[in-house]
């Protein structure tokens, strides 16, 4: 993988008043790779994903996305990105066909309704609210959503959360469809699992600092190498994949 | 990439929300069904309450404290006006504005008094109560301790031709106004509140999208329900229940173009609520302290004049009392916009006023 530079972050603060939610962070996103900020409730995750999607202004430093500077191009930013925001609701009642042809016009892009729908596996909810979804399948639509201005990169904050093992699944499956068609996936979660099997890289966010940027796996390594062990001996499967083993790994809608 | 037009948002967002307004219960309600059923009930009911308007001519006798003016005058439902020219005098009572003209002369033999009456075709039903009023009085006069076969007062009547004011051409605008004050801040607090709170808003700004291309968006939908909400109302008044169109599809258009002006300025409350309200529950106490008031005082179901002064100088700053009135002249009287300019120059006092205010408490997120 060429290891190019899509996002590149330098010292960014970011202050609510006295108190200071992002503390110099730096990092940067690979083109073409599922990067994973991870952290606990409150590390600073969703503010530093705002500032990079435009939504926020920073107190200082420096971000530039796909070459651009959010400081001077939020619109051609926009114009590159797709973003899902956590606990997002859409337009009251209107269908998913209806929603799609708004975001196609807030986007200013011709597309169909239908031509979203099919990369999320919905065109038979077209006429379905959103409110009516499962929650994996609102989750795919908010997805879609993100897809419809060809974006270079998407933002996906938290979309896992709530869902069971087979939906979780299922999800992974379309975002790596959507990161080997080439876009950049920027994503947070609370979930290591889906962390070491999705992400190709991950950074660890705590108390508005980045206290670790690595592959999964160099982390493990490196934590086992350092003399590290689980106090329980690990098995060969674990409880999840008894349920996935005995529910099932087709995905049930509803 | 081609360019981005804000024209295409725009127009996404107005007929999303267009959509949304009409799925939405409460909007169709509020602005079809309620004027309806009012218009249903007051125009089979009548005017109730209303008062009625006397002119009195300059050369009739009104100084002596004990005349038959001063009875009449006491009479509660009739209201005097003294302060208009014969010819304007002439004018309003062929219109209905004043429903009928007294002119009471003395003399030193009996008859004392006689009352000279014009009454109004215009105002036909407010007429028979007056007359039959003015009638027992009358009698009352006339048989007091009277003895003698010449009466005390004598009452000559006559009656002029006028285009007749039925209770729907006064219901109706009052109803449009009440239809387009509910949808303007109803439901322009409870839409932007609720795009705010789930975020939606938020969503739209993770796009390309202008600030004004929501806000225009959004106002777009609520005027195209609201042109069609009115063109229901006018139609179904018109056709059903005789409401007056003076000059018929012109008439039509003026009376749009208010309800536009109309819902611009209630939209604006709307605003001022999505903005300081901090849930959704919040929303119909605030709005209902913006509306209810012009409800009642704007003259929507009854003329203001029947209102005592302390209050008429309340309903005289509500920008609905303007609207109405507006709605009224264009409609019955067949003005153009041209002839409504000092309730259009209120309108956009309070236009400035509330966006100002507007502009201040609003917020995106």
């Amino acid at each position: 993988m060429a290891k190019q530079p899509i996002i590149t972050v330098k010292n960014l603060v970011k202050n609510y008043g006295d108190f200071e939610a992002v503390k110099g962070i730096s990092f940067e996103v690979y083109d073409g790779e599922i990067f994973g900020l991870l952290g606990p409730n409150g590390a600073g995750k969703t503010t530093t994903l705002e500032i990079i999607e435009t939504l926020r202004d920073k107190t200082s430093g420096d971000v530039t996305v796909d070459g651009l500077s959010i400081d001077h191009d939020a619109d051609k930013i926009k114009q590159r990105i797709g973003v899902q925001l956590q606990s997002a609701g859409y337009y009251p009642n209107l269908n998913l066909a209806e929603l799609i042809s708004l975001f196609c016009g807030l986007y200013g892009i011709d597309k169909t309704a239908n031509e979203m729908l099919e990369k999320v596996a919905l065109v038979d909810k077209a006429k379905s609210k959103y409110k009516e979804l499962s929650g994996g399948q609102k989750q795919r639509f908010s997805i879609a959503t993100t897809l419809i201005n060809n974006p270079k990169i998407i933002f996906l904050d938290e979309p896992t959360t709530g869902l069971d093992p087979q939906a979780r699944r299922n999800l992974w499956d379309l975002i790596r469809e959507i990161r080997d068609s080439g876009t950049t996936v920027v994503i947070t979660t609370h979930y290591m699992d889906e962390a070491e099997e999705l992400c190709d890289r991950v950074a660890f966010v705590d108390g508005g600092r980045i206290v670790g940027i690595d592959t999964p796996n160099h982390f493990i390594d490196k934590l086992v190498e350092s003399g590290f062990e689980r106090k329980k001996q690990v098995k060969l499967a674990n409880l999840e994949d008894v349920f996935i083993n005995l529910t099932g790994k087709e995905w049930r809608e509803g | 990439m081609t360019k981005y037009s804000n024209t295409k948002a725009t127009i996404a967002i107005a007929k999303a929300s267009f959509r949304s307004i009409i799925r939405s219960p409460s909007a169709v309600v509020f602005s079809l069904a309620f004027p309806l059923i009012f218009i249903i009930v007051f125009a089979n009911i009548g005017g109730g309450a209303v008062k009625m308007d006397v002119g009195v001519a300059k050369t009739s006798d009104t100084s002596r404290s004990d005349s038959l003016y001063q009875r009449l005058a006491r009479i509660p439902v009739i209201h005097m006006v003294k302060d208009q020219s014969a010819a304007e005098m002439a004018k309003n009572l062929s219109k209905g504005d004043i429903d009928a003209v007294i002119d009471v002369q003395k003399s030193n033999v009996a008859p004392y008094y006689t009352l000279h009456i014009q009454y109004t075709t215009a105002s036909a039903q407010k007429d028979a109560v007056l007359r039959s009023l003015l009638n027992s009085m009358f009698f009352e006069i006339n048989s007091r301790g009277n003895t003698v076969q010449q009466p005390i007062a004598e009452l000559k009547e006559s009656t002029v031709h006028g285009r007749e004011y039925k209770y729907i051409d006064f219901i109706l605008p009052g109803m449009l106004g009440f239809s387009l004050l509910s949808s303007g801040v109803f439901g322009t607090a409870f839409v932007f509140l609720s795009l705010r709170l789930t975020l939606v808003i938020k969503r739209f700004f993770a796009t390309p999208v202008k600030k004004y291309s929501i806000v225009l968006g959004e106002a777009i939908a609520r005027l195209v329900f609201s042109w069609i909400g009115a063109l229901f109302i006018i139609t179904v008044g018109h056709y059903f229940f005789g409401f007056t169109l003076v000059h018929g599809f012109i008439t039509v258009v003026n009376m749009l173009i208010l309800s536009a002006i109309g819902l611009i300025i209630f939209m604006g409350f709307g605003f001022i609520i999505s903005g300081i309200a901090k849930n959704e529950s919040t929303v119909p106490p605030l709005s209902n302290i913006i509306t209810l008031p012009q409800f009642l005082l704007s003259g929507t179901f009854f003329a203001t004049t029947a209102f005592p002064s302390w209050l008429q100088v309340l309903s005289n700053i509500l920008p609905l009392t303007y609207l109405n009135k507006a709605m009224r002249d264009v409609a019955f009287e067949g003005a153009g916009l041209g002839d409504v300019t000092h309730d259009l120059l209120i309108l956009g006092i309070w236009f400035i006023i509330v966006y100002a205010v507007a502009v201040k408490t609003f917020k995106w997120e």
